[in-house]
């Protein structure tokens, strides 16, 4: 048709037809920018230079350094173990939450007694600040702790968080039992999207309660499988708190230090945020990265 | 097209928005050195420095209705150098802080946060009349004093004598003069004082706790030496070995844990020593029954003979201050003999003055347990003012905590390479 060829005014173009509704989407865009794509935008800045925090008015160098700050990461052994801590805690995190979630959620959803109460239960722990959690379990694992006490000559030596094979296993089981009621409440609502009738089926042609949960709930909470991976891989890339409490700062000996703890360090407390820059992107592009793999690999068919 | 021009538009947005950023530096505040008028001041947090602050700033507001300071307490943080540098780069730093800490001073001198005392035309002069020859380990790179070195906490041994008696050793001349002896001492204290650990330092990786375990053995081992003099590492010379592999000794032999104590050991008697300032009279006061040694030598210097480090806090002047003429009045005034004393009264921790012993006689009269520190007041070695001080400070650390604390390799091996990375942080610019 003619009509749809003629070269509609720029204005329309970028408006749309109905120019009305970006004024709807305008607060949600100015949000989106001032606290996201902006802040995106200057870190990607600042990672091509040599940059520092100034106080305003200073007259400051701060010069173009193409991909030093990127090589400088790189080149870092500090970096690398700590890519390599997350790596840990992802194997012990992403698994271990997906499969504890998936059989809690599963029971909670069946008709126990007290279901509230465990469903409550499992819930506090990601409602309470990090800090709280992490004093418990500093009394709890320290050298002279309860856990020690009870394992008695079984605990390691030297103990948990100072030992340098545990400490991030350690901060990986935190984790994964702290964010448990937040997944479970994924899978609790996946749940309800599983029709009964496809159970029942199941039972009349001789299915048991194992192989039904195998072959129905499994699949069929498919969707929120995706999300929960991904998002738990999202939070283990960005782990901090937890490194920087309960083993010290990244202790023993850099055993649980991650990527954004480096960020830290150098944006923060060394004042190279051209280098934590570089860091916090690298981490962005691999976290997307990680994210497209695992849809690709549970999506498939 | 039409959700390409789409995303053309939003990243037109990101764009134009980081290159605003990236423009517009504005000019710097002229003629505020002699300006006068109301200004803001921030002092520590702990009880008793608020309470020597807040008299200050009530005695001076009496005689200066038009300069009017407004003294508050730093705003927490998980430092006092996070703070302030967020502070700078944000532009509402106040005139002064009175709790700056020489190792941030060259960071804070590059984000263009402080201003330079030496501008003034009695800077430089008061500054080194007050603190004597010590001054001179304050002056940044360019010869000026961006920092007046107002008070320290130099550290030394502080014992449990108890735990010492229950050990069967003397709690009044306690063997702790060499590391052998003080190693012995310590394995005694294990075996039959009831503790955990002899000393118990912060085994942590934070950039700071060195200060508190090797390198203050390290200056008294060296006879006052910085951990790095101009630009060359000092710490891996003997001294820095003999002192490296006293701590290696006391980790390995458990005599120091690797682990961090949740609370504080030496309160608590699961430590039976500590390496503390001053400050600590007034903490442990009456709860503990103690008494102070200086730090150990490898083959035992006499104490007035021995240095340590100093734990030294400045007051930085801070360059969003308008009012940089008052600011420098009421820093002259609250450093001034009188007030210095008080704090020294108030707080126990020692100002930066030149013989303090005499000048303040009646004090250390009443108070002869603070004698031992004021003595030590006088030998003390500052961090070295270098660039990338703090950086500097991180990398010591990792190679210690990974050598010394952890023994996962050879202390002169590692300490060697952080000396070689050390030497090219300390010499940029």
């Amino acid at each position: 048709m003619a009509v749809a060829t003629r070269p509609r005014p720029l204005a329309q173009r970028i408006l749309g037809n109905q120019p009305i509704g970006a004024l709807f989407v305008a607060p949600y865009i100015i949000f989106l920018i001032a606290v996201f794509a902006y802040p995106l935008g200057f870190a990607l800045y600042m990672s091509f230079y040599d940059y520092f925090f100034a106080a305003p008015g200073a007259v400051v160098d701060r010069p173009f350094v193409g991909l030093d700050n990127y090589t400088s990461v790189l080149g870092d052994p500090v970096f690398r173990t700590a890519v390599w801590n997350i790596a840990k805690f992802m194997i012990i995190n992403v698994p271990l939450t997906v499969v504890m979630s998936l059989v809690l959620a599963t029971a909670l959803n069946a008709k126990l007694p007290y279901r509230t109460f465990f469903r409550a239960a499992y819930y506090v722990p990601y409602v309470t600040a990090s800090v709280a959690i992490v004093g418990i379990w500093l009394f709890l694992f320290n050298e002279n702790g309860l856990v020690n006490a009870v394992l008695g000559d079984l605990a390691p030596q030297p103990t948990w968080l100072v030992n340098e094979f545990w400490a991030m296993p350690m901060i990986a089981l935190l984790v994964t039992w702290k964010g448990m009621g937040f997944y479970v409440l994924l899978y609790l609502a996946a749940l309800q999207n599983v029709p009964e009738e496809l159970h029942e089926a199941a039972a009349v042609d001789g299915a048991n309660t194992i192989q039904r949960f195998f072959y129905i709930t499994v699949p069929g909470v498919r969707p929120a499988t995706v999300l929960v991976v991904i998002l738990s891989t999202i939070v283990g890339a960005q782990i901090f708190t937890e490194s920087y409490l309960l083993t010290g700062g990244g202790g023993p000996n850099n055993a649980s230090v991650t990527p954004v703890l480096l960020m830290y360090r150098e944006g923060i407390e060394q004042n190279h945020p051209g280098v934590a820059a570089a860091i916090g992107v690298l981490l962005a592009i691999a976290v997307m990265a990680l994210a497209l793999f695992n849809r690709f690999v549970l999506e498939r068919d | 097209m039409f959700t390409g021009s789409k995303t053309l538009f939003a990243l037109g947005i990101v764009l134009c928005l980081v290159g605003a950023a990236c423009g517009g530096e504005e000019g710097a505040t002229e003629g505020a050195s002699t300006a006068k008028g109301p200004i803001d001041i921030w002092y520590s947090d702990n009880p008793e420095e608020i309470a020597w602050g807040k008299k200050v700033v009530a005695d001076w507001n009496k005689g200066h209705p038009n300069e009017k300071v407004t003294g508050e307490q730093i705003p927490a943080g998980e430092t006092s150098e996070e703070v302030i540098g967020a502070a700078i780069t944000a532009g509402n730093t106040p005139c002064l802080v009175f709790n700056t800490a020489p190792a941030a001073v060259p960071g804070f001198q590059q984000q263009g946060g402080l201003v330079s005392l030496s501008g003034f035309s009695d800077g430089d002069s008061y500054i080194e009349e007050r603190a004597g020859e010590v001054a001179q380990q304050y002056k940044s790179l360019d010869g000026g004093y961006y920092q007046m070195p107002w008070k320290l906490n130099p550290v030394m041994i502080f014992y449990n004598k108890d735990v010492f008696k229950k050990a069967g050793l003397d709690p009044e001349n306690p063997p702790l003069n060499t590391h052998d002896e003080f190693v012995q001492t310590s394995q005694e204290l294990v075996d039959k004082g009831g503790v955990t650990a002899a000393i118990w330092p912060a085994p942590t990786s934070e950039f700071f706790q060195s200060w508190f375990d090797f390198y203050p053995l390290f200056i008294a081992e060296s006879g006052g030496k910085q951990l790095v003099e101009g630009t060359k590492p000092q710490f891996t010379s003997e001294d820095g070995m003999a002192v490296a592999d006293f701590w290696s000794q006391m980790y390995h032999q458990g005599l120091s844990q690797k682990e961090l104590y949740n609370g504080d050991a030496f309160a608590d008697g699961e430590s039976a020593m500590a390496i503390v300032g001053p400050w600590a009279i007034a903490v442990y006061g009456d709860d503990v029954n103690w008494g102070v040694s200086p730090v150990p030598t490898a083959e035992g210097v006499s104490p007035e003979e021995t240095y340590t480090f100093s734990d030294e806090k400045s007051v930085g002047m801070y360059s969003a201050c308008e009012n940089q003429g008052t600011a420098w009045d009421f820093l002259k005034f609250a450093t001034s003999k009188a007030n210095d004393g008080e704090f020294l009264e108030t707080t126990g921790q020692m100002p930066m003055r030149t013989d303090i012993t005499s000048v303040y006689a009646d004090y250390f009269k009443a108070n002869p347990e603070s004698e031992a520190f004021a003595d030590q007041a006088s030998r003390v070695t500052e961090v070295p003012n270098v660039p990338n001080s703090i950086e500097m400070w991180q990398d010591f650390r990792d190679a210690y905590s990974e050598s010394v604390i952890f023994g996962k390799s050879e202390p002169e091996e590692a300490l060697q390479q952080a000396a070689d990375s050390i030497q090219q942080l300390v010499s940029e610019e």
